[in-house]
């Protein structure tokens, strides 16, 4: 498995090709997330992290998925620093033989990561900058779990 | 121990972290401590129910003993994804 925070931009094409294979692979789920420009002001975005423990948090979350599903691997990129509109975030992707457990595994990582792997952002517009809010839905994501 | 601050806990206090001298037993009485020396702490420290906190890079409780720690930080609710 591979946990990957980075500043630099990903192709999330490139990744899933290089993810995919290995024997007994019969299902690859991927989820890219991208910069969303709600009502067409977003000038940008700014990913601020905790260095160390993004990573500890991250691998963590993937050795819980690791454990719970019958995963023949997973990938995590996150990114962080200043992103425009429209460019990719953070990227998951999950391999196993049957498609439930890439799937479930999947999902479990994304709810995982919102909530509770260490990043916040922030949002530049005309009118300024603002701090992202969690929302208590992403909260409330972790207990179907 | 070293404090660490993120995203606007960060712009509130007006340092990422810092070097901190204190005798206090849980983060709640370093939270305390905190806001009793400076307005910017307090208004950073106003409603604790709206942070998160991480002791030694691990999510803590507010109640946890500071023993042993050596890094405390102090964000709000994540927003990964």
């Amino acid at each position: 498995m591979s946990v990957r925070v980075q500043d630099a931009a990903f192709d999330a094409g490139a990744e899933l090709n290089a993810f995919s294979g290995g024997d007994g692979v019969g299902a690859i789920v991927s989820f890219t997330g991208i910069v969303r420009d709600t009502d067409g002001t977003l000038a940008a975005m700014e990913i601020e992290h905790y260095p160390g423990m993004t990573e500890r948090a991250i691998q963590a979350i993937v050795d819980e998925a690791m454990t719970r599903w019958a995963l023949v691997d997973a990938l995590v990129i996150h990114r962080f620093g200043r992103l425009s509109a429209g460019a990719p975030i953070m990227m998951v992707a999950t391999k196993s033989a049957h498609r439930a457990d890439a799937f479930a595994a999947a999902d479990f990582l994304m709810d995982y990561l919102k909530s509770r792997a260490p990043f916040w952002k922030k949002e530049t517009t005309a009118d300024g900058s603002a701090w992202v809010a969690a929302k208590d839905a992403d909260e409330d994501a972790l207990d179907r779990w | 121990m070293n404090v660490m601050y993120f995203a606007w806990v960060r712009e509130r206090i007006g340092v990422p972290f810092e070097d901190v001298q204190t005798t206090a037993v849980t983060v709640s009485d370093l939270v305390v401590e905190l806001s009793a020396r400076e307005d910017r702490y307090a208004a950073a420290f106003a409603d604790v129910s709206a942070l998160r906190v991480a002791l030694d890079q691990e999510l803590a409780d507010f109640d946890a003993p500071l023993a042993g720690v050596r890094e405390v930080a102090f964000f709000p609710p994540m927003t990964g994804g």
